[in-house]
């Protein structure tokens, strides 16, 4: 009798002990972030973490407009050369330092001027930020900038406490965000807790949020069916059925805004003299060797979006007129054949050596075989295919693009002359023209039409041949309640909750 | 026996300033630069510029590996360029783990490899010798990261007793920690187990041949006292030796069992070092990883003079 008596005192005492338990969400990621400061990190990791940690001026809605968040509104000037700024009231950073305009004014200058920023090309047309009043700020623009905005939703836009920012802020992050952070143990875990004092606590419901890099993505599904996590991102297409064929879960899949593209060397040095740099009817063969449906079945499980173009279906500036072309290998035999070049037409196709891009390469290869290409595929690591690429030691790249909202951040500096990510130095002064004007206007018609002007000649010449867009797909238990997704595949915790 | 071990600490300086000196001209050798993996997807020139001069990648070879050297001896290891936190304390956090994980993949390899060794040298030509060398291969053959998983499945997934990956410090939950350390330390451990039982075999194999076994079987000792006191002890010698070639081996990070459960070990750690170029991590992992092996050969040697009177009375 004692025993039993003593084994229901024990399970009353873990009844009520439950009932005030601390509640943890876990969140299993891709990888381990890098330096946690939103003006100095590169990696999509380290936004996922920020989206707990840190508030920004604005936020970026699944539709891809803009919301308030520490801003509440703002407005450009007549001449588009000012744009104002009103700050949210009563808004404390995790050190107890209030968020004000001079605190914005300093966030600005800290992402415009720190030696290692990489931020200052996203604000680059930022001339100076003036403190208009306690809680109203100008930020004055060399030139009419239409992707400010855009600009101030993401990494650029996060506020930092500037008394933190002056320190050690990366071992020790300081924002406004609804978690603040606790510890970091590097390749194993970030744990955040609850902040008091944010500005919207009530629609925050978690006591600890910790984040749990786990690069393997079926070890990462086993520990979110095993209830060892709830919310895991970047699911496998592969492990898609897996998940939903499991009771416990939920699968979140949303067309995401990172694109895959084809980037072909014309004019980067020696390795760009070969029929497929210098003759675009042979790059439109290659292309319409290409069947982009095949590549999403095949390997993708028809999960992902094939796509021509570098904007999202979402986003407003996708262009409709424009079709994705079908697979045609008789019209791709006539163009090689009126290109008069020597068949077969042997090019090399660099790609990352994992194995799905790999995959894509191989399938690429068999298909444009049958128009008479002979496609040497080069896997090549990471770190090494980056420098490679720039270095112009490369016929074709198939490089990855993580997408931004704003049509700009997608398309201008791959395509335009001088454009940072440019690899293969393909030239076209015309598409630099529109696409520089696209920048400085704010009317969303008259950019549409820029851009769709612009789209035609990147279709037209090929030097950049967009294959898909891979969706942002999330898995979780099913008594988390509440999530929003969206298609930059942030996990975003607002009213997200375990449900009763 | 203390000149023995101070003489063999002196010769293994040489062998440190090599291997660091041939780790360093690898890496330059590699194609692919450090910064362009950092500058992040938007590789803005200025900052290239700025991080190439702040790690001071523009210097000339020599200086870079002799800033490196003056830091080393030290204790100053230089700082990740990825994480910018000094690799010195990446290191000493890193450490304890692979210990804890080399100790028990190693304790499991212990007891299944060296038992099943000398049952199959007693019972050679038998089925129960056959059984374990099947056991034994299958070890050594089943890829450690497909065993993972499967082991995930069954006792995460399925059965749920085990937390399916993580790591747990032993001071936070001494429980927990071992919880999280169990399946790693078995797939690890029955991945070296079938060599250790392969080993132990052989050397017992050819004591039981030996003269003064069949002597001591003669006089009618018990079977067991033969085997045991008699053959093994002699037998030890190469065990002990592949022992700690192994725990060698462990200690250099497993890197494939690392990244299935997601313990943040020194395998974890290198690999992603050697992607992101992040140069002074691998550098200082690897110093780290050859002081184990030399201090590890050492043992060995002085455990070689414990066993050996021989050995010992030479010195």
């Amino acid at each position: 009798m004692i025993p039993v008596r003593l084994l229901t005192g024990a399970l009353l005492l873990t009844l009520g002990t439950s009932a005030v338990a601390e509640t943890t969400l876990r969140i299993g990621i891709q990888d381990d972030p890098d330096v946690l400061d939103p003006h100095r990190s590169r990696t999509y990791a380290g936004r996922l973490v920020y989206a707990a940690l840190c508030d920004k001026l604005v936020d970026v809605t699944p539709k891809l407009t803009y919301d308030p968040d520490l801003a509440t509104s703002w407005s450009w000037s007549d001449d588009n050369q000012t744009l104002t700024m009103k700050l949210r009231d009563g808004v404390t950073f995790h050190d107890g330092e209030p968020f004000n305009a001079e605190a914005v004014k300093y966030n600005l200058e800290r992402a415009r001027t720190l030696p290692d920023s990489l931020r200052k090309s996203e604000l680059a047309s930022v001339d100076n930020v003036e403190v208009v009043g306690p809680l109203t700020v100008a930020i004055h623009v060399k030139q009419p900038d239409a992707t400010l905005i855009s600009q101030l939703s993401d990494r650029a836009g996060m506020m930092l406490s500037p008394k933190a920012a002056e320190g050690d802020f990366a071992s020790h992050p300081v924002c406004s965000g609804p978690y603040k952070f606790d510890q970091r143990v590097q390749q194993d875990r970030i744990v955040l807790s609850r902040f008091d004092n944010h500005w919207s606590k009530a629609a925050y419901h978690f006591d600890k949020v910790v984040y749990l890099p786990i690069p393997d993505t079926s070890v990462r599904l086993a520990n979110l069916r095993s209830g060892d996590l709830d919310i895991i991102e970047r699911v496998a297409p592969t492990d898609v059925k897996t998940a939903k064929a499991d009771s416990n879960l939920q699968v979140f899949n949303t067309p995401g805004l990172g694109y895959m593209q084809l980037i072909v060397n014309v004019a980067n040095g020696e390795k760009a003299n070969n029929p497929m740099g210098q003759d675009k009817r042979v790059r439109k063969a290659f292309e319409l060797a290409i069947d982009r449906e095949a590549i999403n079945q095949v390997v993708f499980e028809g999960l992902y979006a094939p796509s021509n173009q570098p904007f999202p279906k979402d986003s407003s500036y996708f262009d409709e007129s424009l079709p994705m072309p079908a697979r045609d290998v008789e019209k791709s035999k006539a163009l090689l054949a009126e290109a008069g070049v020597k068949m077969p037409v042997n090019v090399q196709l660099t790609v990352a050596n994992n194995p799905i891009a790999q995959q894509v390469g191989q399938i690429i290869q068999a298909m444009t075989s049958e128009a008479g290409f002979n496609v040497n595929l080069v896997a090549t690591e990471y770190a090494t295919l980056l420098s490679e690429q720039q270095a112009g030691n490369f016929q074709i790249g198939m490089s990855a693009w993580s997408g931004r909202p704003d049509p700009d951040g997608d398309v201008h500096q791959f395509v335009t002359c001088k454009g940072a990510q440019n690899d293969g130095h393909a030239c076209f002064p015309e598409l630099d023209e529109l696409l520089n004007k696209a920048r400085t206007v704010n009317d969303e018609a008259q950019r549409k039409e820029l851009y769709s002007k612009a789209l035609r000649i990147i279709a037209d010449q090929d030097a950049n041949i967009y294959l898909y867009f891979d969706p942002r797909i999330i898995a979780m238990n099913k008594k988390v309640s509440g999530f929003v997704p969206n298609p930059d595949g942030i996990i975003r915790l607002k009213d997200v909750q375990f449900a009763q | 026996m203390l000149t023995f071990i101070l003489r063999r600490l002196l010769s293994a300086i040489p062998t440190l300033i090599l291997v660091s000196l041939f780790v360093f001209t690898l890496q330059k050798l590699l194609p692919g630069d450090p910064v362009l993996a950092m500058a992040g997807e938007e590789r803005d020139p200025a900052v290239v510029n700025y991080l190439r001069e702040k790690y001071h990648l523009n210097d000339p070879m020599p200086i870079q590996y002799l800033s490196w050297a003056k830091g080393a001896l030290t204790g100053d290891l230089g700082m990740s360029l990825r994480t910018e936190q000094p690799v010195s304390q990446l290191i000493l956090s890193k450490l304890p783990v692979t210990i804890e994980l080399a100790v028990l993949a190693l304790l499991v390899a212990l007891l299944i490899g060296i038992p099943t060794g000398i049952v199959s040298a007693i019972r050679k030509g038998t089925a129960l010798d056959y059984g374990a060398n099947v056991v034994a291969l299958s070890g050594i053959s089943i890829p450690n990261f497909w065993l993972g998983i499967v082991l995930i499945m069954i006792f995460a997934v399925k059965l749920q007793w085990l937390p399916a990956s993580g790591f747990v410090p032993f001071s936070e939950s001494p429980s927990r920690n071992l919880q999280t350390l169990l399946l790693p330390a078995f797939v690890l451990g029955t991945g070296l187990a079938g060599t250790l039982m392969r080993h132990t075999r052989g050397a017992m194999l050819e004591v039981l041949r030996s003269d003064y076994v069949r002597t001591a079987r003669a006089k009618g000792l018990f079977p067991m006292a033969v085997v045991l006191k008699h053959a093994f002890r002699n037998a030890l010698m190469p065990i002990v030796t592949m022992t700690t070639l192994l725990f060698g081996e462990l200690l250099g990070g497993a890197v494939l069992t690392e990244q299935v459960f997601s313990i943040p070990g020194f395998g974890k750690m290198i690999v992603d070092a050697v992607f992101n170029r992040d140069y002074s991590v691998v550098q200082g992992v690897v110093l780290c990883v050859a002081i184990g092996f030399v201090l590890l050969n050492l043992l060995a040697d002085v455990l070689y003079r414990l066993i050996n009177p021989r050995l010992r009375n030479a010195a």
